[in-house]
């Protein structure tokens, strides 16, 4: 009796004890609606308009004003492949007519947050805009939607996409979260520009004010379209150029998370300074440092130079400790690492400037300098972007690697503008550092940085084969014959060497502990709608 | 005429000079401090000098496998997140920092010179314009103005050089002008003007040699100034670029990162800073006081 009476209490006690757990479980990860997120934000807002802009200063304080088509998966934000509907219906259509055919469903009942409802006609209005601007209006993705021939509103609740050719890459383009819809009545009423100093949506959050260099504010839209959410009444966020305020911000709890990333010491210190008080998320990233090379200026315009600097570079080595001070650590091709299309490690190795032999790599580059008439010594100049994380880091290292060989780069460090004239317009420079950072993981139309005639190439380079290569890829169905051709395409242009791949990002978010829901992308751009944060316990305020 | 050189003789007793150390030695003695910031500027010098030979490792070889090695028996002063030796960097440092400031100081207090002593001499229209362009300049703090400058020219060692030397043109114009202004009235000019001499003459070996010492003070005092803005810019990442050895570049990227975990990254460059400028400012002070008569005679 005495044993079954132990017995009944154990098991009673032991009972209880995981039921108060479970339900501490379940409490805990049962949203809580309420407070207001304040968040860190390094850099500035050049203007709201997000099919002009690519950077996350604008991306992080304004995308939860506006509402997608479609979306990466909140809760799956790290699948390449893992698409929800927003302001479309139900799930992510399939293709028709032979693959050349996406019909979407609208949903009913949405309002932007000045009142007007939103009709397939918003969706037309905003996609006709992003693919096909009138001559003057920039749009940073027109490129990804290469493949689409039109786009119809045949009623109110239908959207269609005509496609030329079957793509892999439209769905993923669809889903970038630049793509913000519009209202048409704004569009024609007010032109094209009105979106830069305006904002009207149907996001989570409506605008309450931005005052530059301070804060942008937002607050609970009460008619979203997902029924209740947000769970935050509010957000703000702070603008904080210096890294050291953002840190100092989330360690003081005046901010409760900062979105890009923090180099891997900021995020011991803050570990060891906050211990449970703070979560930290990881990821792959989708955005790696190039270097592009001017492949108008003598000696560049020999290949031989530019082969001999991707094979200067010890990549292997620079993963392991660059990844120590920097946000950068893996050692990829051209394709985002780890995606069924990019390179197997095996593959990467055959290609120039990725073997695990330096010694050998810088022997063949130092021959091919001799080779082309380059002397020891040999003065150039390289443009850098005066930005810490990770581009100065990734600057002084690249540096030293093409010392290694004979050369002798002359770095120059720009502020932002006046590095971004030297690489997009004056081309007077050598070499500079570049980048390819893009949000959805769309490999097919990330590569498209190293065609000659792309957009956002900028070497002045003319590569027939590469083009070819690129329109076999854009027209391949299946995934292996998209990996296959990927693999020429990738070959090709690191041999061209007009631009080379240096190591991909790795993202690092410390957060307080108390916010929840946000899960970390591959990619600073994603997942920033902030619908599906809260915090525990009224934290937030 | 044996009678007035005895008389002569009579008047100026035969002075008995001390041997040089001796004088030296008194010097010192007089100037403690000054002394101290004469020898923070010999170290230096000394480390500019022979950097090659007093630095144990190179200090751009970017070496990850001492990275961030905290101070010890290899590394005096630790290694950054290069794992570059530090006190490597810090003597070469020394190299950049009296590169810039000398040159710096010495163009912008020799231009300033010129401009001071010139306006004085001719004043009127050109006094007035020159002046009012001075007041200009001076409204400016010399921070923001080489700020300014740095952003137009764009970053770099000379750019640093130019967009501190520019600060400095008006400041040592001003203090030469009132200096100067007192020679102009003083009769030698007026008979140099007699007898026919150009401007440039009356103004070169005339003038400019009568107002040397606020110069030569201006230009001491210019040095550490030019150190400490050196600093600043290329903290701020518009001065001297990576991977030149510089101390404010050396803080720029150790301050924020390993402020906490490798306190020796930006500790070391620091103190270079500050012990560079208060030597300088100590040694100007000094010679301040030699050069000027009344302090002399305290």
């Amino acid at each position: 009796m005495k044993k079954i009476t132990r017995k009944f209490v154990i098991s009673v006690a032991t009972g209880a004890f995981l039921a108060v757990g479970l339900t501490a479980t379940v409490m805990a990860a049962t949203p809580q609606p309420g407070g207001t997120l304040s968040f860190v934000v390094a850099s500035k807002i050049p203007s709201y308009d997000g099919h002009q802009e690519t950077t996350f200063g604008m991306g992080h304080p304004i995308r939860p004003f506006y509402s997608l088509l479609i979306r990466v998966n909140p809760e799956n934000p790290a699948d390449p492949a893992d698409f929800k509907c927003d302001l479309c219906e139900g799930d992510v259509p399939e293709a028709t007519d032979g693959g050349t055919k996406y019909t979407f469903k609208i949903r009913s009942g949405i309002t932007f947050h000045d009142g007007t409802p939103l009709t397939s006609a918003d969706i037309k209005a905003t996609y006709d805009k992003i693919i096909f601007p009138p001559e003057g209006v920039p749009s940073s993705r027109k490129a990804f939607f290469k493949m689409v021939d039109s786009v119809e509103a045949p009623d109110a609740n239908t959207v269609v996409f005509n496609l030329k050719f079957p793509s892999g890459a439209f769905i993923p383009a669809v889903a970038t979260p630049f793509n913000f819809v519009y209202s048409k009545k704004d569009l024609d009423a007010h032109g094209y520009d009105w979106h830069k100093k305006n904002i009207n949506g149907t996001g989570p959050y409506i605008f309450i004010e931005d005052i530059p260099g301070q804060h942008v504010l937002g607050k609970k839209n009460p008619n979203y379209h997902f029924e209740g959410r947000p769970y935050l009444d509010g957000f703000k966020a702070i603008s904080a150029p210096k890294m050291a305020v953002r840190i100092n911000a989330i360690r003081g709890n005046q901010a409760s998370i900062e979105f890009r990333g923090f180099p891997p010491k900021a995020r011991d210190d803050m570990v060891n300074a906050l211990g449970d008080k703070l979560t930290v998320q990881e990821s792959d990233w989708n955005c790696v440092l190039m270097s592009t090379v001017n492949t108008k200026r003598p000696p560049f315009d020999d290949i031989r130079v530019r082969q001999a600097l991707t094979l200067a570079v010890d990549r292997y080595a620079g993963s392991k400790y660059l990844s120590q001070i920097a946000i950068v650590k893996t050692v990829g091709g051209l394709v985002f690492p780890g995606h069924p299309l990019a390179a197997s490690q095996e593959e990467l190795e055959q290609l120039i400037g990725y073997s695990r032999d330096i010694e050998a790599s810088r022997a063949k580059a130092r021959a091919l300098l001799k080779e082309a008439g380059v002397p020891e010594g040999f003065k150039f100049v390289f443009n850098n972007r005066g930005v810490d994380q990770p581009y100065k880091v990734v600057g002084t290292w690249l540096v030293d690697q093409w010392r290694k060989v004979g050369l002798d780069p002359q770095q120059t460090v720009k502020p932002s503008p006046q590095f971004y004239a030297t690489l997009r317009k004056q081309f007077d420079f050598d070499v500079s550092i570049d980048f390819n950072c893009q949000s959805v993981i769309n490999p097919i139309a990330d590569v498209s940085k190293f065609l000659c005639s792309a957009g956002n190439n900028y070497s002045q380079c003319e590569s027939q084969e590469v083009e070819d290569l690129y329109n076999t890829l854009m027209r391949a169905e299946t995934l292996d014959e998209q990996r296959s051709i990927m693999r020429q395409y990738e070959k090709a242009a690191l041999d061209f060497a007009s631009g080379a791949i240096t190591l991909w990002w790795y993202k690092i978010n410390p957060h307080r502990e108390y916010v929840k829901g946000w899960k970390i992308a591959p990619s600073h751009y994603l997942n920033q709608h902030l619908d599906n944060v809260w915090c525990t316990d009224g934290k937030c305020s | 005429m044996a009678i007035a050189q005895t008389a002569i003789e009579n008047i100026v007793p035969e002075e008995t000079r001390d041997p040089w150390y001796v004088q030296f030695w008194g010097l010192v003695r007089r100037q403690p401090l000054g002394a101290a910031g004469g020898l923070v500027v010999l170290i230096m010098l000394f480390a500019t000098i022979f950097a090659e030979v007093l630095s144990p490792y190179d200090p751009e070889m970017i070496s990850f496998e001492h990275m961030l090695v905290a101070p010890n028996a290899d590394f005096w002063m630790g290694t950054d997140a290069f794992g570059r030796d530090i006190l490597t960097r810090i003597i070469y440092g020394a190299r950049t920092a009296l590169f810039v400031g000398f040159t710096a100081a010495f163009v912008g207090s020799t231009l300033g010179l010129i401009l001071g002593v010139a306006s004085a001499y001719f004043g009127g229209i050109f006094d007035l314009v020159v002046q009012r362009l001075v007041d200009i300049l001076m409204a400016f703090p010399l921070i923001v103005l080489a700020l300014a400058v740095v952003a137009t020219l764009g970053a770099g060692t000379l750019n640093v050089v130019i967009a501190i030397t520019i600060p400095f043109i008006p400041q040592c114009a001003r203090v030469v002008r009132s200096s100067a202004l007192a020679i102009r009235e003083i009769p030698y000019v007026d008979a140099a003007r007699a007898l026919g001499f150009g401007h440039s003459r009356i103004i070169l070996r005339h003038m400019v040699p009568n107002v040397m010492a606020p110069y030569l003070i201006m230009l001491t005092t210019f040095v550490g100034h030019a150190i400490l803005l050196e600093a600043s810019l290329s903290y701020l990442g518009l001065g001297v670029q990576e991977p030149t050895a510089a101390w404010g570049l050396m803080l720029q990227g150790g301050a924020e990162e390993f402020a906490e975990s490798a306190p020796w990254v930006p500790i070391f460059p620091g103190l270079a800073i500050t012990l560079a400028v208060f030597g300088f400012n100590l040694f100007g002070d000094a010679l301040r006081d030699l050069l000027d008569p009344r302090l002399r005679a305290r």
